[in-house]
């Protein structure tokens, strides 16, 4: 009976996705120093930065730099949370349980799956923690923007997963691994325009910031946020920001997967 | 055949051996000679260069996911994740190995899941412990807890890469008496890694590697036999005499004097009732295993 086969086969896959997912969950919530230490991050960006620009420039600008640089966190958190995650992946795969993961019977496209589900859920608590300080700093939030934030959150987080996908494939040890947030991370930061205008920018920093994947997860999360790019402050509108999300995940899903299964085994 | 990336000579260089099925057999070398390496071929988590495998009718490189569901493997490194407990640990390895189906509660699981795990506690003296993090547990327990949970989906072959390493003597010793009670309840081919001497003395056949060649292969006593030189020394005062005597009954004798005499399956005992010239010295020289081993091994280890 091959039918029957393939759908025990395909039903065992999507409880080892789960598995995976829920030991990230758990590792992350018996783990308070890093809770603590996810939080402070963008802490620091949304309470110091975001509040010195705002009462710096903010009313000369006529913008609301505190909701802006807020939003920019937002959806950059999430984003980065699941792809240095993904990243992590290369670190962990001769540490404790990922070792174990790796030389079970299940397909290298389930551990993908499973740890991008896994690092989203990661990133929940994360948005939840933000979203509470935003109400500390006495951003306006509205219900209907909470739902829309938090729809925008899942979209994110996958992208960000799979952007970890592509970069975890083509790293080749750890030490590469930690030069990630210098040469991958902190340029998108100002290309992205988390805290800074990116809507006039020189022709070359232009086409970095168009081909930066942070800046459409940035940008969605604003729209999110703001209600779409007719307020002025998004750069793109949801369902273009959310067309170039969804092309870039499957490119960066089917290129990143196929190399990193390709990579595994030929050391 | 392997040859990592980047590297110019070969982890692992034309090596080739048989283990058969319900035996214990060991990997013995010094650090560095590839000990690791060939077990990452052999369950599939790297690709050989050159050369091929097969384990249980299953090839290493076209049967990868066969081969994974047909072995068991305690890494060097802890592979238990620290932050879970016991259970959840066992949990995790029997969805993965697709033993059960996903709950996300212990109480969720399949009954059966629940017997086994109950059981398995009983057996490793943890009932009570089971529900807690494996961070409290003692080095040699979460051990046997890993060989406990490497055997959930009844491997045909359990690799276990130098499982003593980092653990204190008492430790190593009840981890060792608890492989054995597996070996005699499961059945279990037992393949080990290890750079201690002593730990190849059980084995029913062992294979020396040094520097990704094999050095030496059989039994602990073939290899003895191979390695060894056992021989006695003997000495007299008429020299000629002994010379002589000892040419005639067919022993193989070496330098002299004083006279090495090989025991070539003779006995002591024999060689010397054979001589009748008065004797000055005798010794006989049976060194350890462990002496041949470092003399293999000694000059890569510096």
């Amino acid at each position: 009976m091959p039918i029957s086969r393939s759908w025990v086969q395909a039903m065992s896959e999507a409880s080892a996705i789960l598995v995976i997912a829920h030991r990230d969950f758990s590792k992350l919530i018996r783990d308070r120093q890093r809770m603590i230490a996810e939080f402070a991050f963008p802490v620091i960006f949304i309470g110091i930065l975001g509040t010195s620009l705002q009462t710096g420039f903010g009313d000369r600008a006529g913008v609301n730099l505190l909701h802006f640089v807020f939003t920019g966190v937002l959806g950059m958190t999430i984003w980065q949370s699941t792809a240095q995650g993904l990243i992590s992946l290369l670190a962990d795969r001769e540490q404790d349980f990922s070792q174990e993961i790796f030389v079970s019977p299940i397909s290298r496209y389930t551990i993908i799956l499973g740890k991008i589900l896994g690092e989203s859920l990661v990133a929940l608590p994360q948005w939840l923690g933000i979203v509470i300080f935003g109400f500390v700093l006495q951003v306006p939030l509205g219900a209907d923007q909470l739902i829309r934030m938090a729809l925008a959150g899942i979209v994110v987080a996958f992208f960000g997963g799979a952007f970890g996908v592509l970069v975890l494939a083509n790293l080749s040890s750890q030490r590469a691994a930690t030069q990630i947030f210098t040469f991958v991370m902190l340029p998108q930061y100002f290309l992205a325009g988390i805290f800074n205008p990116i809507g006039h920018l020189p022709l070359p920093l232009d086409i970095l910031s168009k081909i930066s994947p942070m800046r459409y997860a940035v940008d969605f999360m604003r729209d999110a946020y703001y209600g779409g790019a007719g307020s002025g402050i998004p750069l793109f509108d949801t369902s273009t920001n959310f067309a170039i999300i969804g092309a870039m995940f499957v490119v960066f899903m089917v290129v990143g997967t196929f190399l990193f299964v390709r990579a595994e085994r030929n050391r | 055949m392997k040859r990592y990336k980047k590297a110019d000579t070969n982890a692992v260089d034309g090596i080739s051996f048989q283990v058969k099925a319900g035996e214990f057999f060991v990997l013995l070398g010094p650090n560095g000679a590839g000990k690791t390496t060939t077990i990452s071929i052999l369950t599939t988590t790297l690709a050989p260069t050159s050369g091929g495998a097969t384990i249980d009718g299953s090839d290493i490189v076209r049967e990868a996911s066969a081969v994974r569901r047909k072995v068991g493997i305690i890494f060097q490194r802890p592979s238990l994740d620290q932050n879970l407990t016991a259970e959840e640990n066992i949990r995790f390895h029997a969805v993965l190995y697709g033993l059960y189906p996903y709950a996300p509660t212990y109480g969720l699981m399949h009954r059966e899941y629940r017997a086994q795990v109950t059981e398995l506690a009983k057996l490793l003296g943890i009932a009570r412990d089971i529900h807690k993090p494996v961070r409290t547990f003692s080095g040699g327990m979460r051990r046997k807890l890993e060989i406990m949970r490497s055997l959930l989906h009844d491997p045909k072959v359990l690799f276990l890469d130098e499982p003593t390493a980092g653990l204190d003597v008492p430790t190593r010793r009840t981890l060792w008496e608890h492989l054995a009670e597996v070996r005699r309840t499961s059945g279990t081919t037992i393949f080990l890694t290890t750079h201690y001497l002593e730990e190849a003395e059980d084995a029913d056949r062992v294979c020396i590697i040094d520097k990704g060649r094999v050095v030496s292969f059989g039994t602990p006593a073939e290899i003895k036999r191979d390695l060894v030189e056992d021989y006695v020394l003997v000495d007299a005062t008429d020299r000629s005499a002994l010379g002589a005597q000892l040419a005639r009954p067919g022993y193989v004798t070496k330098g002299g004097p004083p006279f090495k005499v090989q025991l070539d399956g003779h006995t002591v005992h024999a060689i010397l009732r054979s001589i009748e010239t008065p004797l000055s010295v005798v010794r006989t020289h049976t060194p350890s295993l462990e002496d041949a081993y470092l003399e293999i091994v000694g000059a890569s280890d510096e």
